[in-house]
């Protein structure tokens, strides 16, 4: 399949990417390759194959209930560039 | 109105916090109130290199739940990433699950309406999906900025989906609280809607009735309180007549219920709907829950309200109604079996009466629940047993009740006699009253006699009060019938 600069821009958008014209068109020229590739695959026979959820034959371990980690506010808001009264300040955003 | 041509269809996705002491894949703790980014671990700030480590407790209420509206429970579920940008989502995803929930299916039986219009109904879920809740952005002014605390961020919840089958407002308040009631009952939500550990979306349609397809859905999101569940489901549902009567098409969008207007918002429409690409979540491996874990919650699980209301209606002879009133509580359900214990089987109608009547009536005046009744089980059923053998009148009870009420702890035999509460049985004193109300009140007497079987309640009225409510009402009764017989 072709990807139009379109499709590349909307993508973009929904992963918060700033993209010119040209790297979109450079982008859309990549990710045909990519999408090649996903073509072969896609060609595999599949009819009576269970999904794979992980690639690792193993299931998820378990933590028992319990409170083990301490408060670390200091260190994290050591790392942002905006703090008040123990809150971090981000640009306001209402959910739009 | 045009209601009557249209039909409302409704389904609601409901948020129920799990009461787990720490997070759904961190050890951060969970519990309401701390000051702002104090419960935030390194996973929960999304530090990168950080791995969840998915909770034991979080994964038993989920099956415990499912057990408790007869779902399934799936042997392998997967959890996916649901991707959206938020400044209260750290990681820019939530981890959530999507293609393969750990229940789906199952069902909740209501009860709708009251008195002889209630009816049951039973309405079947889709699914039920663990996954963690976001941290809570404050839009308060930070000098033109938001605040963002992210405590609340990694808190386990479950969410519930219901399948589109409730039809009106009640319906949909009626299921919300009984689902209210089943997550308190089964202990894996503290049911807190104030604290947002309840919160309700509503899908609202309308079709005219009797067609088969479905009309353009609106989403109401974060209801968090039945009574503005009612009122934005009832707006909604007139909004959209409305729209079709004047020929307008719904158009998909996710509304937001203004609870001072009275009115839904559109929040955002179709066309700026999120596209969540959701995918199965790397850093997580499938979970597995083996029959005998399920076996091991399923033993554990307390008698649940229907079964216990089906048992009050046919071994206790409750009416319907007082049932699901009690059971619609663990607490209330538990206070009543408690009394009920004490007072014997035999008592179990008066006990429902005084504990629904009386006892629920001072709490509900006062604002208090069952929890903080100033009276015990074994307090109200001395009360039902000196009641039922004739010591107390009904009004002699009321008076022990408010004596424990104001806290006194004497107990009732002690009280009976040290507030004169004991019936008057006295035939030769009750005689002597009933002789003075019916000299007292001809015209009572004479409507009587020509027939009027109500005019006796004035007269037994007359001989309660000269006796400041001691007299046994039956034997008055009986003997002002006797004496007019004569």
């Amino acid at each position: 399949m072709a990807f139009t600069t379109e499709a590349i821009h909307r993508l973009a958008a929904l992963a918060r990417l700033a993209l010119t014209d040209a790297e979109a068109e450079q982008m859309a020229h990549e990710l045909d390759g990519v999408f090649a590739l996903l073509d072969r695959l896609q060609a595999a026979p599949t009819d009576g194959v269970e999904p794979l959820a992980h690639p690792l034959e193993l299931t998820q371990r378990l933590r028992d209930d319990a409170v083990t980690e301490p408060d670390r506010r200091d260190a994290l808001m050591a790392l942002a560039p905006l703090a008040e009264n123990g809150l971090y300040l981000v640009p306001k955003v209402i959910e739009s | 109105m045009h209601s009557k041509r249209y039909e409302a269809v409704i389904g609601l996705e409901i948020h129920t916090q799990l009461t787990t002491r720490s997070k759904i894949f961190s050890g951060a703790a969970t519990a309401f109130g701390a000051e702002p980014n104090r419960q935030v671990s390194w996973v929960d700030a999304a530090l990168p290199g950080t791995l969840p480590v998915l909770n034991r407790e979080a994964v038993a209420c989920a099956i415990r739940f499912g057990l408790a509206v007869h779902g399934t429970i799936a042997p392998c579920s997967v959890f996916a990433r649901k991707n959206y940008f938020y400044p209260d989502l750290p990681k820019g995803y939530q981890i959530s699950q999507y293609e393969r929930p750990v229940v789906s299916g199952g069902a909740l039986t209501i009860r709708v309406g009251d008195g002889a219009n209630a009816y049951q109904k039973t309405v079947h879920l889709t699914r039920a999906h663990l996954e963690e809740d976001a941290g809570k952005s404050l839009h308060e002014d930070f000098h033109g900025m938001s605040g963002i605390d992210l405590n609340r961020a990694g808190t386990p919840l479950l969410e519930i989906v219901s399948e589109p089958e409730l039809h009106s407002a009640a319906e949909a308040v009626a299921y919300a609280k009984a689902l209210h009631a089943l997550v308190r009952w089964i202990g894996i939500c503290d049911g807190n809607l104030q604290e947002g550990s309840f919160r309700v979306d509503a899908n609202v349609s309308v079709r005219p009735r009797g067609a088969t397809t479905l009309g353009t859905r609106r989403e109401i999101k974060n209801l968090n309180s039945f009574r503005f569940l009612h009122q934005a489901i009832e707006y909604e549902i007139a909004w959209q007549i409305d729209q079709l009567e004047s020929g307008r098409a719904i158009e998909q969008a996710t509304v937001l219920f203004d609870p001072t207007k009275g009115e839904t918002r559109v929040m955002r429409t179709k066309e700026e709907a999120h596209d969540y690409r959701y995918f199965p979540d790397p850093d997580l491996l499938p979970l597995v829950i083996p029959a005998e874990w399920i076996a091991r919650e399923r033993a554990a699980l307390p008698e649940l309200p229907q079964a216990l209301a089906e048992r009050f209606e046919a071994s206790y002879g409750l009416s319907a109604h007082d049932a699901a009133l009690i059971v619609s509580d663990k607490a209330l359900a538990d206070f009543f079996v408690a009394t009920v214990e004490a007072a014997g089987v035999a008592l179990a109608k008066p006990c429902a009466n005084w504990l629904l009547v009386e006892v629920l009536g001072r709490l509900n005046k006062e604002e208090r629940t069952i929890e903080s009744a100033p009276v015990t089980p074994h307090q109200l059923a001395a009360l039902v047993a000196r009641v039922s053998d004739g010591t107390l009148s009904s009004t002699g009870g009321k008076q022990l009740l408010a004596a424990w009420w104001a806290g006194d702890t004497r107990s009732a035999d002690e009280l009976i006699d040290a507030l004169a509460l004991r019936q008057v049985n006295d035939t030769a004193l009750l005689e002597q009253l009933v002789t003075e109300a019916i000299a007292a009140n001809p015209k009572s007497v004479a409507e009587y006699r020509a027939g009027k079987e109500k005019a006796l309640n004035a007269i037994v009225g007359a001989v309660m009060k000269a006796s400041k409510g001691k007299a046994n009402p039956q034997q008055v009764t009986e003997l002002i019938r006797r004496a007019l017989a004569s």
